[in-house]
């Protein structure tokens, strides 16, 4: 299999490796794959809640390369970007960036879902939080 | 000075040795004549090539000349053999025994005679990658014709207790036959002393060329018969027909050779190799497991697999280095090793697995920058590995409800 020079990049230079509190009300945590299938990806947000901009994003990513420039990618396009804006991000944009072969499609599919599944744990963090903020208002 | 990529994936075909190519070459060129022209010189000197070729290979497994049959690889004669044996001795049964960690060209075989009325048992392996013997026994019926148990794993370099199945089979009738193709050359195979009946091996797995193999059928004590597969001029004595492959050949009765005589020194030399490697890698890494049992294993082996890290990820972080993993994202398939799968160690160790392979060429040098490598990969992939970092703090991986796909 020969990587693209963007995946090489990626794999070589991860950008956003690591973590955030997942108990913070403003981080929301996207855990998606199973180690049986060779594929696990934690993506997580840190929005914020005044403006519903993402203010920072990371990963950790256990997979092949292509997953790995995946989910280092999706953090790059995440930052900066409002919650609804990021829901809008389609895998085909990651395959095109990244040049992925069609065998490594589901890996960018991951990655794809690695984001709906942390902004879906986030909107959830601030319902649960919000009845809260009403009685105190 | 180290010369990159470094070779060590000698499972998957082994170079090959300059004095064997020397052999081959006159077989391009002036000797071109045809084996079985029995009027003139050009098909003499072919002749007398050949049938050097075959002492060479006899001597090498114990055999005599008359009991080897060339083919085009392992894979032919595997497929000769069971298909072969299964057509002969039809009359007499139509069951097979074999393992689940064979070579698809076994396993594939056996589907296919399946869908032709055979019955085929195939054993499940210990964790340690073994044959049980008293499951062989068990499932040994008197429609049993054939059990086809490999010598050495391929994948994870399990040598199977052939001596011990030989006799067994041998006590019920029963004919064995052996994918020898990774350990022929490699380690002492003997078909006497081992009671085989039947046995495969490829030249390009012994630093031969590709292309060329053969199958040794026994003529004495059974005499094992076979249906040929391949119709035609009916060369070697009827069970192959086909023009023989004089220089593939000439050079697989050399590359035997010179396995033959570099044996003892190779099998020490391999094995220190390989357990330098495995202590170094042990040394460092924690939660590193290796794959089939070290008690009986070729000792040019080593499959390990490096927990929570994903196998083809690291195969590209040590990218100057050709070996290959058990992960499914490098098989086309997207499946992981069914080899590892049938040892139980569950997918996740598969997909994280890479099989060291070291032959001829191979030197300390190159294992230990091979050992360094993969440790700084290892450790940087672990620190992107959001498994090993639940692991860390405390997680049971086996309790988290996982979105599998
Ligand atoms: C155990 C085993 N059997 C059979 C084969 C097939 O051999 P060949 O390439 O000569 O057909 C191989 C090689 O891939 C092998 O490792
Ligand atoms: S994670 Fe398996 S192919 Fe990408």
């Amino acid at each position: 299999m020969a990587y693209s020079d963007k995946v090489l990049d990626h794999y070589n230079h991860p950008r956003n490796v690591g973590s955030l509190d997942k108990k913070d009300p403003s981080v929301g945590t996207g855990l998606v794959g199973a180690p049986e299938c060779g594929d696990v990806m934690k993506l997580q947000i840190k929005v914020n809640p005044e403006t519903g901009v993402i203010e920072d994003a990371r990963f950790k990513t256990f997979g092949c390369g292509s997953a790995i420039a995946s989910s280092s990618l999706a953090t790059e396009m995440l930052k900066g970007r409002t919650v609804d804006e990021a829901l809008q991000i389609k895998n085909t944009e990651i395959v095109n960036e990244l040049s992925l072969p069609p065998v490594k499609i589901h890996c960018s599919v991951l990655a794809e879902d690695a984001i709906k599944a942390a902004i879906t744990d986030y909107k959830a963090k601030t319902l649960d939080a919000a009845p809260a903020s009403a009685q105190s208002a | 000075m180290l010369k990159f990529p470094i070779y060590l994936d000698n499972h998957a075909t082994t170079p090959l040795d300059p004095r064997v190519l020397e052999t081959m070459m006159p077989y391009f060129g002036e000797h071109f004549g045809n084996a079985a022209s029995r009027n003139h010189s050009f098909g003499w000197v072919a002749e007398e090539a050949v049938e050097r070729a075959r002492k060479q290979l006899a001597s090498l497994i114990g055999a005599t000349s008359k009991e080897i049959v060339f083919t085009s690889g392992a894979t032919e004669s595997n497929n000769l053999a069971i298909k072969g044996v299964a057509e002969m001795y039809a009359q007499k049964g139509n069951h097979i025994i074999t393992a689940a960690t064979e070579h698809k060209a076994v396993l594939d075989t056996c589907k296919r005679l399946e869908k032709h009325g055979c019955q085929v048992t195939y054993l499940p392996v210990r964790t340690d990658g073994l044959v049980d013997l008293d499951q062989l026994r068990d499932a040994i019926t008197d429609k049993t014709i054939l059990v086809s148990i490999m010598y050495g794993n391929n994948e994870i370099g399990t040598v199977q207790d052939i001596p011990a199945i030989g006799k067994l089979c041998h006590e019920k009738g029963v004919l064995l036959h052996t994918d020898a193709t990774q350990a022929v050359g490699k380690i002492p195979v003997n078909v006497i002393q081992d009671n085989i009946d039947l046995l495969s091996a490829s030249a390009h797995k012994m630093y031969g060329p590709k292309g060329v193999g053969m199958l040794y059928v026994r003529r004495k004590s059974p005499r094992v018969q076979l249906t040929a597969q391949m119709d035609g001029g009916g060369h070697e004595r009827g069970m192959r027909s086909g023009t023989l492959n004089v220089p593939g050949i000439a050079g697989l009765g050399k590359a035997a050779e010179l396995c033959q005589e570099l044996m003892p020194h190779e099998m020490a030399e391999h094995a220190r190799m390989r357990d330098h490697l495995k202590d170094k890698l042990m040394a460092e890494l924690d939660e590193t497991y290796v794959n089939g049992t070290m008690e009986r294993r070729l000792p040019h082996n080593l499959n390990i697999s490096f927990a929570y890290v994903e196998g083809e990820s690291l195969l590209m972080g040590i990218n100057d280095i050709a070996v290959s993993s058990g992960s499914a994202c490098t098989s086309a398939t997207l499946e992981p090793s069914y080899v590892l799968k049938a040892l139980g160690a569950g997918d996740d160790l598969a997909h994280s697995s890479i099989r060291f392979g070291i032959g001829r060429f191979t030197t300390g040098e190159e294992i230990d920058y091979t050992a360094g490598k993969v440790i700084e990969v290892v450790k940087k992939l672990r620190e992107l590995s959001p498994l090993y970092e639940m692991v860390k703090e405390g997680v049971d991986l086996t309790k988290v409800e996982w979105a599998a796909h």
